[in-house]
């Protein structure tokens, strides 16, 4: 390893990234404009659901049971007429879902009879109709309760559960998401920086041209490293610091653990890209490859968004391939729970075999070598 | 003039299909993603890992605690003893809950006073925290029942009959695995046209393409061609696989499936083509194809619901081709939408499609000179 021969390398590189901004682009307006897309657009709370309600005969036992429906900020009820025409809502997509209160409501709670409220839901978006259906019966105990507290007797429901969440009290979706959306994002650029830089000079024929010079074929890939591990150590920074200042993120964990933490899956995204760039040697089919085995993957695979512990077993064990799970397993728990070191450190050990396992194959398979 | 746009589309297939590697990765990769995918992608919580810290020596907390056992949402990974062991297990994620029952449960029920059962939660993933929140109280709903008609404590004054439609159960998987319909058919077809005006113009075969007596129109419906038959072809196959393979229902009509089909191709054909002609190498190609592919999808209302987003980020996502197919394919396949229903959906996404056709031919005649 020459440190000169080195420096020329990366001078190099460097002059290429200011030629073609696309890389620039890459690195810096790219997790900017995507997390701030995705973190106002990316939400699992629901509020103002649009909700039809049916009302057979109104009484103040009814209005007493849709006002709690009223002054909850997850409705937007709306009175329709009659069940049919609610029913035609639902259909036209104008409501997720129906309470209907018959016309024996009022007797059945004045006689003790146990009223029967109807709950239609549009099951389609199932995760959806299930925040509604909790938030429905949220709205009915909330009811339950302040009836026995008008009636002046003690609440009929025997056990009662008390919540205590931890990390994230007020279930804000918003916390978890961008931490998870920073790893897709990161997973994203790592790859696109590197994924072309290899097989472009295949196919330009310059590869031809570094060989014949005095540099070894680690120094050629080192010179690819460490301008893309550079500019991609800033777009990460600048992704923190949205997280923190603009989605008012809490940072429980320390700085230094996360710094650590991004450097290492870096070095994992980009050594994909290498190895995808290595392996194709032509920019066309890296590019197919790089579009196919980062993003979707590390959207649906890396408990992002879908919780991998409710996946089947055979499919949990494929995601232990996409590196992105470790990073968000990491970012979730820095930012909302702090430095928990087994679980920092278990996911850390992943990403530093990803990374040993990417850059030995990469700099095993560029040999010095024309065929 | 047919022979010539032939002749071109076939020279496209060879392109896309003579290299070993290029026709591995277009037709492997998206049918193990739609298994994979289909498998991973579930909102709905299976066997979640709960611990039990029980301060009672009585029956009504075994009671209750029999009927999560009884559950298959739940897996008890622990039995803790003191109030030091629940940290280290949430905070670790070796459980997601601790149900935490205190020293008189069975007093306070037997003596009539409502009793407490404390949920220490993990809320890092908050979806998953709020579903496990919303399964605990349905089982404790279900206790409560059984315990006040037993022990006489009266019944509550009104119930919720909760029923849904188009999918009883609320599998999310059938929610999810349309959606995989809309986006491997949207990666495929990008994936096909992206890059391929990018690829001849750093080649230098866009040059020798100009000299030949093709008109540019020629020259792009020679090129959008294979994106119709490789991504329609690989778009019913998956739709196919979801009927056959995951069982999801199908209640709609095939020909609204179909014409949904062909209005978000041509969308997705003209975006491919569009950011193929801006780039001028493979590498802002293959960075356009992402800046577009990445919000389509997030954005899109495949896992996260367009209306919970902001309104200004809802009104971005009327561009977005994705959204309106997203509709049509779930529309058709669980609740029995034909053409008539879908009207809505398809205009604009027709609108899309030649607009975005239009600009490409413009950008690609513009970039010539």
């Amino acid at each position: 390893m020459n440190a000169q021969r080195l420096r020329g390398l990366i001078r190099k590189e460097f002059l290429q990234i200011l030629r073609d901004p696309s890389a620039i682009a890459i690195a810096f307006i790219m997790p900017v404009l995507l997390l701030l897309l995705f973190g106002y657009g990316v939400s699992l709370d629901a509020h103002h659901v649009a909700v039809a309600v049916v009302v057979d005969q109104p009484t103040g036992e009814t209005s007493a049971f849709i006002g709690g429906l009223q002054q909850s900020p997850y409705f937007t009820p709306k009175i329709y007429p009659d069940i049919a025409a609610a029913r035609r809502a639902v259909m036209a997509r104008q409501a997720d879902g129906i309470l209907w209160l018959r016309s024996n409501f009022s007797r059945q709670v004045r006689n003790d009879q146990t009223a029967s409220v109807g709950v239609l839901v549009n099951g389609v978006d199932a995760n959806n109709a299930r925040i509604l259906e909790g938030y429905l019966q949220g709205v009915w105990q909330t009811w339950l309760q302040l009836r026995a507290q008008a009636a002046g007797t003690a609440l009929i429901i025997p056990v009662v559960p008390q919540d205590r969440i931890w990390f994230n009290p007020a279930l804000r979706s918003r916390d978890y998401l961008v931490p998870g959306l920073i790893a897709v994002i990161m997973t994203l650029i790592g790859a696109l920086l590197t994924a072309l830089v290899v097989a472009r000079e295949w196919e330009r024929g310059t590869m031809e041209a570094l060989m014949a010079s005095p540099v070894t074929m680690g120094e050629i890939l080192l010179g690819k490293l460490i301008p893309y591990f550079i500019m991609g150590m800033g777009g990460m920074a600048l992704s923190v610091a949205m997280a923190v200042w603009l989605f008012a993120v809490p940072l429980e964990g320390s700085l230094w653990a996360l710094t650590l933490a991004s450097a290492l899956f870096l070095l994992v995204a980009l050594g994909m890209g290498l190895l995808i760039s290595t392996l194709a040697k032509n920019q066309f089919v890296a590019a197919q490859v790089a579009i196919i085995v980062t993003f979707l993957p590390a959207f649906i695979l890396s408990g992002f968004i879908f919780d991998i512990q409710s996946m089947p077993q055979a499919i949990q064990v494929i995601t232990h391939i996409v590196a992105a799970r470790y990073f968000v397993s990491i970012l979730q728990t820095i930012f909302l729970a702090g430095d928990v070191w087994p679980v920092i450190l278990s996911n850390a050990g992943a990403l530093l075999i990803m990374a040993v396992l990417f850059l030995g194959i990469t700099w095993r398979k560029s040999r010095k070598r024309l065929d | 003039m047919l022979a010539r746009i032939w002749a071109l589309v076939i020279k496209e297939f060879l392109a896309l299909l003579r290299d070993k590697k290029s026709r591995l990765v277009l037709i492997g990769p998206p049918l193990i993603q739609l298994v994979v995918f289909g498998y991973a992608a579930t909102f709905d919580l299976n066997h979640i890992p709960y611990a039990v810290y029980n301060e009672d020596p009585g029956f009504a907390s075994r009671e209750l605690l029999g009927r999560f056992t009884g559950s298959s949402a739940f897996r008890q990974v622990a039995t803790i003893r003191n109030e030091g062991q629940i940290a280290p297990l949430i905070d670790q994620e070796k459980a997601l809950l601790v149900l935490h029952i205190g020293p008189h449960f069975t007093r306070d029920l037997l003596l009539r006073h409502p009793a407490q059962v404390q949920v220490i939660i993990d809320g890092r993933n908050s979806n998953t925290a709020t579903l496990a929140l919303n399964y605990v109280n349905s089982v404790l709903i279900a206790f409560d029942q059984h315990w006040a008609a037993e022990h006489g404590w009266g019944r509550p004054p009104a119930q919720l009959d909760i029923r849904a439609w188009f999918n009883p159960n609320l599998l999310s998987r059938w929610f999810i695995v349309p959606g995989i319909v809309a986006l491997l058919t949207l990666v495929v077809t990008l994936l096909v046209t992206g890059l391929s005006v990018a690829r001849e113009r750093e080649m230098g075969t866009f040059d020798q393409l100009l000299v030949t007596p093709m008109r540019p129109g020629e020259i792009l419906l020679g090129k959008s061609l294979p994106g119709f038959i490789i991504g329609g072809l690989e778009g019913s196959f998956i739709a196919l696989m979801a009927v056959l393979w995951f069982h999801v229902p199908f209640v709609g009509s095939i020909a609204a499936l179909a014409l949904g089909l062909f209005f978000f191709l041509l969308a997705a054909i003209g975006i491919g083509l569009m950011i193929s002609s801006l780039a001028v190498t493979q590498q802002q190609g293959l960075l356009g194809v992402f800046l577009f592919l990445v919000p389509a999808i997030i954005l899109s209302g495949f896992a996260t619901p367009i209306a919970n987003m902001p309104s200004l980020v809802q009104d971005l996502t009327t561009l977005n081709p994705m959204r309106y197919f997203l509709v049509i394919v779930r529309g058709v396949f669980l609740e029995g939408d034909g053409i008539l229903d879908l009207w809505s959906q398809y205009w604009p996404l027709a609108l899309i499609g030649i607009s975005s056709m239009a600009a490409a031919t413009w950008l690609f005649r513009h970039r010539m000179q």
